[in-house]
């Protein structure tokens, strides 16, 4: 019995679902050496990597790049290439060596996501590469080398498709001329095929390594012989493929950021200013330099608000290793100075933020008249939601290790983005960029805390200072008490129906402290194009709509966590179109079917929306608002969800919700089990997804199985809060986070199949599951929770009565 | 707050084995295993996720039971026999590695040491778990990523191979 019947909601949908139609011929079993893969046991690890780095490329190698304008050779391919040896901006992918081994340079961080695997496969696929040949490297940070490698925005396949493709065929079509030129035959009689060349007539055959040195001499082939494969001559790409870092994760070889290890390397734990511009008034380090095992002090100056992607400064503990560093940050008696943010409290914000949302607020879509509409409806309603700071509070607190020496910095990080990493280190300590190096590591969970890299700097700030390499560990209570925080969120909305229950006005104004403001000075609070984040660019009917941004001023570090503003605007629009369809006396699904009205493509640029908006950095013409593609979702959802199917008894629901957010367009049914106590169990939940073409479906159907889950601890349990300035919570046991028992028996996951530009997949899975969440609870409980997380607001709801007021 | 300094024990060193490996440690007795499994034995695969024991990242077998290395001070270590995550199995071809490589179970990977040597456990003491068992043993395991339902499954799958 294969160990997929026991994911029946697999099994399940792979037989509905095309994309994974002929799975079973892929190269599950194949083994990826991973030249990244170092042991991690001893200083020699990095170093042998290193030197199997040069090693491959001494035999021979040959690097293709693809660049914006086609693809070039480097001839250069050795160690002497470096940035700025070609006189364009090259993005090397690929490198071929004689024995046939084929390098596939991953320029993405891996947080999860698979990454490592699903550009490799796209790649491969296009060249025809056997897979048993293929590695996979992890790129430096070098953007202008590379592309974009900030892994951020849901962006790794939606905006570098195009270009893996176009490198594997760029490949592919060079291995054939160089066949044909051996061969003395024409290009049009060979083809590539699984690592190597045939000539058909003949039937000789040639493998990629053999023909690197012929390949090496020719120009590369014109635009006109880089085709990219048809649907039907894929091998991998839209089907099942193994994931490549499955035995080092199983085996506890993976290297993440803290397991990079350096000869004669320090370890640091740093006590940094417990509130958002705090400063350090005194340090008393008397006991902590007498804790064995510790040997320095060293401070790190404050960075005065906004301290953007720069350290928050304050006061280290250098030690031989991570116990002693962390005994002797117990032992520093510190005094500190709060600052303008320390009587930032989260009771009093809340109040500031709903008083805020009932004024106007700044246009982000303004269509026809709202108050006009409002006035002349015949039913009207509003509600009013909040959302508390939440924290990415991924497995992996953040670690990086660093060695300044000689006028070069080298870094090793688990970091989202490790050019703004090599950028911000230098400018940090005032270097060139050009002497800063950035390895990447596996990123224990990401979800946008990696992006920002002041853990980095600091590493490279302290191994200066001390003059060893220095690893910075923060702790779990530093990553939920000095990180980047989900915003914190108000919304009011109002909206007013015709007799009939079509909504003919809709009111959606939002505050909270904006992720400029963490960038920036005098932010008062979200601008427009933030809206765009799930609520000017909603697909719903209505005629007039007025989506606002309120004043919000931030008093900690904003930063962008999973699906962004897309969480709150999610939750708020999800839940308040379920309270619509109660208050209209209309079955939830059929109300948000109808409330998409007729299918319609728009550019929202030319519908409402007000300037600055975005639309994920794509153009409105690839990507337009397609509400048909919003019916389809909700419509597979209900079929697949049994939603249609009898009435669950009371303490059981199911909620319904669809959100558009980074290009994607995904509907969810939430089935929830409320325990007399109030605890939430979730059943099944089942998932729509449009995402265009979607290259690698296990992986995304894994990130809608995570979506859910993570949303389940943004919706019923998890909450960061202010008290003097600082964070109350301090590790998992009051910052709360989703557990196996209350995590879904099944996720049903269906992908639409589709050959059209790729959306987002690691985060529009998570905007429409807190309305589907809280709706399901009310339809079991008939409890409408409004505020989150969830928390124990449904203790006693057995006794209580029914509360659909509006 | 404990006084670190105090706290510090520097007692006769402590001899164990980890991994079939016989080790000394002599110093701070404090020092919970997590540190040294990872800082003085290089053996990262054994995860710091939280330091309290929330998490279960850091999870190991100390004589064949699941122990959060975290909160294991090697004072308490002497003649104990620690496995790690490297050492579940010599190949890395535990039924629950082989089932959790079938199903993809990992998303980043960070939590899984500790939930394989978790699930081992489990195994060993029921090789039939139920659901209600499964939550049980694995609900001091925290995954960000959300992979609770494949972990789920291959439990169940391992088990069934080695029924």
């Amino acid at each position: 019995m294969s160990g997929r019947d026991f994911l029946p909601w697999l099994a399940a949908s792979s037989a509905a679902d095309p994309a994974l139609g002929d799975a079973s011929d892929s190269v599950a079993g194949a083994s990826l050496e991973l030249s990244h893969s170092a042991s991690g046991e001893s200083g020699a690890t990095v170093n042998t990597h290193r030197r199997d780095f040069m090693k491959l490329l001494g035999l021979g190698g040959l690097v293709i790049a693809a660049g914006p304008f086609g693809a070039r050779r480097l001839e250069a391919a050795d160690r002497s290439l470096a940035p700025g040896a070609e006189p364009w901006d090259p993005h090397a992918y690929v490198r071929v060596a004689e024995d046939g081994i084929v390098t596939i340079t991953c320029h993405r961080s891996e947080m999860g996501q698979g990454i490592r695997t699903t550009m490799p496969m796209i790649i491969a696929d296009e060249m025809e590469a056997d897979w048993a040949m293929c590695r996979v490297e992890q790129a430096v940070g070098d953007e202008p080398k590379y592309g974009s490698q900030n892994t951020d925005g849901s962006t790794s396949i939606r905006d570098f498709l195009g270009k893996y493709r176009e490198a594997g065929a760029t490949v592919r079509a060079l291995m054939e001329e160089a066949a044909a030129k051996e061969w003395g035959v024409a290009v049009s009689e060979v083809s590539a095929r699984n690592g190597e060349v045939v000539h058909t007539a003949s039937g000789r055959t040639r493998g990629f390594g053999a023909l690197v040195a012929t390949a090496r001499t020719i120009a590369m082939p014109a635009a006109t012989r880089i085709r990219i494969k048809t649907p039907a001559e894929r091998r991998w790409e839209g089907k099942q493929m193994t994931s490549i870092d499955l035995v080092p994760m199983t085996t506890g070889k993976g290297v993440y950021g803290a397991d990079v290890i350096l000869p004669g390397m320090k370890v640091a734990v740093i006590a940094r200013p417990p509130v958002w511009g705090g400063k350090v008034v005194r340090v008393d380090d008397s006991a902590a330099l007498k804790v064995p095992g510790v040997e320095r002090i060293v401070r790190i100056p404050e960075t005065p608000p906004p301290s953007a992607y720069f350290p928050l400064g304050g006061v280290a503990v250098i030690a031989a290793n991570t116990w002693a560093a962390i005994k002797g940050r117990e032992a520093l008696k510190i005094t500190w100075d709060g600052g303008p943010n320390a009587t930032y409290d989260s009771a009093a914000y809340k109040a500031t933020l709903q008083a805020s949302v009932r004024q106007p607020g700044k246009a982000g879509r303004a269509v026809g008249d709202v108050p006009s509409a409002l006035a002349s409806a015949s039913r009207k309603l509003s509600a009013e939601y909040y959302v508390p700071h939440l924290s990415h509070a991924q497995m992996e607190p953040v670690a990086a290790l660093a060695r300044v020496a000689n006028g070069k910095v080298e870094a090793w990080a688990p970091t989202q983005s490790p050019m703004d990493a090599r950028n911000t280190v230098a400018q940090y300590l005032k270097v060139d960029p050009a002497n800063v190096t950035v390895h990447v590591t596996l990123l224990g969970g990401g979800f946008g805390r990696k992006s920002k890299p002041d853990f980095i700097c600091e590493a490279a700030y302290l191994s200066r200072e001390v003059g060893a390499p220095v690893r910075v560990q923060w702790t779990r209570e530093d990553d939920l008490q000095n990180s980047y925080l989900h915003s914190v969120a108000a919304h009011r909305l109002e909206a007013g129906m015709d007799a009939n229950g079509k909504v003919t006005a809709w009111l959606h104004r939002s505050a909270y402290p904006a992720i400029g403001a963490t960038f920036a000075p005098n932010v008062p609070g979200p601008q427009p194009d933030e809206l765009t984040n799930g609520a000017s660019d909603i697909p719903f009917d209505i005629p007039n709509m007025s989506i606002e941004a309120c004043q919000a001023v931030a008093h900690t570090r904003i930063g962008w966590y999973r699906s962004v503003n897309a969480i709150h605007h999610g939750f708020a629009i999800g839940s308040f179109v379920d309270e619509l369809a109660q208050a209209a006396g209309k079955d939830s699904a059929d109300f948000l079917v109808s409330l998409l009205g007729a299918d319609r493509s728009v550019d929202l640029s030319k519908a409402g929306l007000v300037a600055p908006a975005s639309n994920y950095g794509a153009s409105w013409t690839d990507h337009p608002l397609d509400t048909g593609r919003a019916r389809r979702v909700v419509e597979l959802a209900i079929d697949k969800s049994g939603w249609r199917s009898a009435r669950l008894p009371r303490g059981k629901g199911r909620g319904i919700a669809i959100h558009r957010s980074f290009l994607s367009y995904v509907a969810m049914v939430v089935e929830v089990e409320v325990l007399p106590d109030g605890t939430v169990l979730v059943p099944r939940t089942t998932v729509a997804v449009d995402a265009g073409f979607i290259a690698n479906p296990d992986r995304a159907r894994a990130q809608m199985e995570g979506a859910i889950i993570m949303a389940m601890s943004n919706t019923l349990y998890s909450e960061i809060t202010f008290a003097q300035g600082k964070v109350v919570q301090s590790n998992y046991r009051d910052y709360q986070v989703t557990r196996m028992r209350a995590a879904p028996r099944v996720v049903d996951v269906h992908l639409v199949p589709s050959e059209g530009l790729p959306g987002g997949i690691g985060e529009p899975g998570v905007p429409p599951a807190g309305g589907a969440i809280a709706n399901a609870l009310f339809a079991a409980t008939g409890v409408r929770v409004r505020e989150l997380p969830v928390g124990k607001q449904l203790a006693g709801w057995m006794a209580r009565a029914t509360d659909s007021e509006g | 707050m404990s006084d670190p300094i105090r706290d510090a024990e520097h007692g006769a060193p402590i001899t164990l084995t980890v991994n079939g490996t016989r080790r000394t440690f002599d110093g701070d007795q404090t020092m919970p295993l997590l540190w040294f499994l990872r800082d003085e034995l290089s053996l990262t695969g054994t995860k710091y996720g939280c330091g309290i024991s929330q998490c279960g990242a850091c999870t190991v077998h100390v004589n064949g039971a699941p122990a959060r290395s975290c909160q294991r001070r090697m004072s308490t270590l002497n003649g104990a026999a620690v496995t790690t995550i490297e050492g579940l199995h010599s190949s890395g071809e535990h039924p629950l590695q082989v089932a959790w490589r079938e199903i993809d179970v990992p998303q980043c990977g960070f939590c899984q040491s500790g939930q394989i040597m978790q699930a081992a456990n489990l195994l060993t003491s029921n090789p039939a778990p139920s659901d209600q068992d499964i939550d049980s043993a694995m609900t001091g395991h925290i995954c960000r990523c959300g992979t609770y339902p494949r972990i789920r499954a291959a439990i169940k799958a391992a088990a069934e191979k080695q029924s």
